[in-house]
């Protein structure tokens, strides 16, 4: 059952667009978003109901598109990239550092379910790279050092609201 | 001091600049629409083509040629969509004039909405930046609400909105074909051309135009200067200025907007991005982003330019702007100019290029869908200690088969790299096969 914000973002999305399967991507961001960051085979089989599409068509497009998730993430997902600039200058070991801090490989959560680590292609930050998007807050200009005060403080963060 | 020639990032490099819309007006913005109701769409078409814009997405096709491709009488409703998918290795030049000034896109949308009379306008911006969907939707609320969007925009009869509209990670979206895909809702498998000329068939198989971001923008500042004095800044056929943005290793990484031919590569990473780390010699140039052939420190370009002069450059002689990089065989691309030095492991650095495209292709073409995913696995194996001496061979053997047999140009963009690569570093290639190195890293995890 989706919650009435969600109902509601939906139905503007839907009336932007001449057919319901346009709004298609959208509305997989918005449903994603208020399900803690990722999609269940419900919530699946409820988006292919409103876009009047086949839960197939649903699931192609999810199963391409890297954004939407079918594992819960860590309350804070953590998505480095990888590419030839951010690499140049340390993006890779910056990726097994934070892996090896949290003891688990990139497309994966954390044990305690705090963070879960993603690679990621050029994000667009190149000039201020090595480059890190949490959640949704780009970091930029990173370090094993700045990352570890970083992940340090998003847990206390995660402590303080838990 | 070398000094930008501010028109994009006027307002960007004001550090008071306010970028709402009140900020916007306050600094001349929707000046340009004002004038442009006042024309003929195809007067505003035909100054587009006498500025001479090309787009600035990477293949650099002249825009105001690509506008009178619109199929007409076709009884459809005509689109214009805005790529602002900015996926490129090595580009974020998009991304500061959304984030930055906003308005100056709006207004360069409706202008290029009314010139190919299309009432529905999307901007496909990808997923990753969030942000910067917030601030362009709070932007098309602002505009609405005075009137420079929705029904009769300033009285004038002609009626548009913006749909902002988010991607969800692929960097294919930023094929246009594939990006209309998208916009309708599927897996954006890009179209086949013809038939699928967006002009003729596109967004719900109606005449459409896709545009960069920062071309766009470009249209605003024509019709408030006017075609041929936008034609003086930079040179003939090199018209207007660009964005370039540099990464890797220079001290001083940036973007800058100069006019075209107006800088020399040197002058770009030498005088602006403050150069080379201390103690470094340049090893590469890529120019364009990763889809633009490499450059070798060393190369030597000789050859006649289009109006016949001769030229006889070194790496750091090249203007930037479209026709130098085309002149010395690659291509100035999306202005993503990514700068390594001797410290880069060339194989390496192959094998991470290798595995973003075995990440991004589609896998509607054969040659591409197998070929990149070969690529990648032995650019792998041979950062892994496991070179064959037929691995350079067989790596250009594989580009070769994919170049030219793929519905779009993804297929080049990917097997550019790799054939550029190797033939201008086989000394290291077959140096991994000799001298079975490892590479202190794959080039990336653990993406494929």
């Amino acid at each position: 059952m989706l919650a009435p914000d969600t109902q509601k973002e939906i139905a503007q999305l839907l009336s932007r667009y001449p057919i319901k399967r346009n709004a298609l991507l959208p509305i997989l961001h918005v449903v994603q978003k208020a399900n803690e960051g990722y999609l269940t085979p419900e919530l699946l089989e409820g988006v292919a109901g409103i876009c009047e599409v086949s839960q197939t068509h649903v699931e192609g497009v999810i199963s391409f598109y890297t954004m939407y998730k079918l594992e819960k993430p860590g309350k804070f997902h953590l998505q480095v990239c990888t590419c030839v600039p951010c690499c140049l200058v340390g993006g890779e070991e910056l990726l097994e550092h934070v892996e090896g801090k949290l003891g688990t490989h990139a497309g994966h959560t954390a044990d305690d379910g705090v963070f879960s680590v993603e690679e990621m292609e050029c994000i667009g930050a190149c000039s201020y790279a090595p480059a890190v998007i949490v959640n949704e807050d780009y970091h930029e200009k990173m370090n094993p050092e700045k990352m570890d005060r970083l992940m340090d403080e998003l847990r206390s963060q995660g402590e303080a609201h838990a | 001091m070398l000094e930008e020639t501010l028109v994009l990032f006027r307002n960007i490099r004001n550090p008071n600049y306010d970028k709402s819309l009140k900020g916007y007006k306050n600094a001349g913005g929707f000046m340009a629409l004002k004038k442009a109701l006042e024309m003929q769409p195809d007067e505003i078409v035909q100054l587009t083509k006498d500025s001479g814009l090309r787009g600035r997405g990477g293949a650099g096709f002249p825009t105001g040629l690509k506008w009178s491709f619109m199929a007409k009488g076709t009884g459809k409703p005509t689109y214009l969509v805005c790529n602002a998918d900015e996926s490129e290795p090595g580009t974020f030049k998009d991304k500061q004039i959304m984030y930055k000034d906003p308005h100056q896109l709006i207004e360069g949308m409706i202008i290029s909405a009314y010139s190919i009379q299309a009432k529905q306008a999307f901007i496909y911006i990808r997923g990753e930046f969030f942000e910067g969907a917030r601030i362009l939707e709070e932007a098309i609320e602002e505009a609405r609400a005075k009137n420079f969007l929705g029904d009769d925009i300033l009285g004038s009869g002609y009626s548009c909105d913006i749909v902002v509209h988010r991607g969800a990670g692929a960097y294919i979206c930023g094929e246009e074909t594939g990006l209309i895909e998208s916009l309708e809702g599927k897996r954006p498998y890009p179209r086949i051309k013809p038939p699928y000329f967006p002009a003729v068939l596109g967004v719900y198989q109606c005449p459409t135009i896709v545009n960069n971001v920062e071309t766009l923008c470009n249209v605003k500042h024509i019709v408030e200067m006017g075609g041929k004095e936008f034609a003086k800044i930079g040179t003939p056929g090199n018209t207007g200025t660009r964005i370039w943005c540099v990464s890797g290793h220079v001290q001083k990484p940036g973007y800058y907007e100069f006019p075209c031919g107006a800088l020399t590569m040197g002058e770009l990473v030498n005088d602006l991005c403050g150069g080379l780390h201390p103690g470094r010699e340049l090893k590469a140039i890529i120019p364009g982003g990763s889809s633009a052939k490499v450059l070798r420190a060393d190369e030597r370009f000789t050859g006649k330019l289009k109006d016949g002069t001769e030229f006889d450059w070194g790496i750091w002689d090249i203007p930037m702007d479209f026709d130098g990089p085309t002149a010395a065989g690659t291509m100035s691309g999306s202005g993503g100019v990514i700068v390594m030095d001797d410290s880069t492991d060339i194989v390496q650095a192959l094998s991470n290029i290798c595995a973003f495209y075995a990440h991004e292709s589609c896998g509607q073409c054969t040659p591409c869908r197998e070929g990149v995913q070969w690529m990648r696995k032995v650019t792998r194996r041979m950062c892994n200690g496991n070179s064959r001496d037929v691995d350079a061979e067989l790596l250009l053997s594989i580009a070769d088969q994919i170049e030219g047999r793929t519905i779009c140009a993804f297929g080049e963009a990917a097997a550019w790299p790799v054939q550029s690569f190797i033939s201008k570093f086989k000394d290291e290639f077959e140096a991994y096969a000799e001298k079975n190195i490892v590479s202190s890293k794959t080039g990336s995890g653990q993406l494929v």
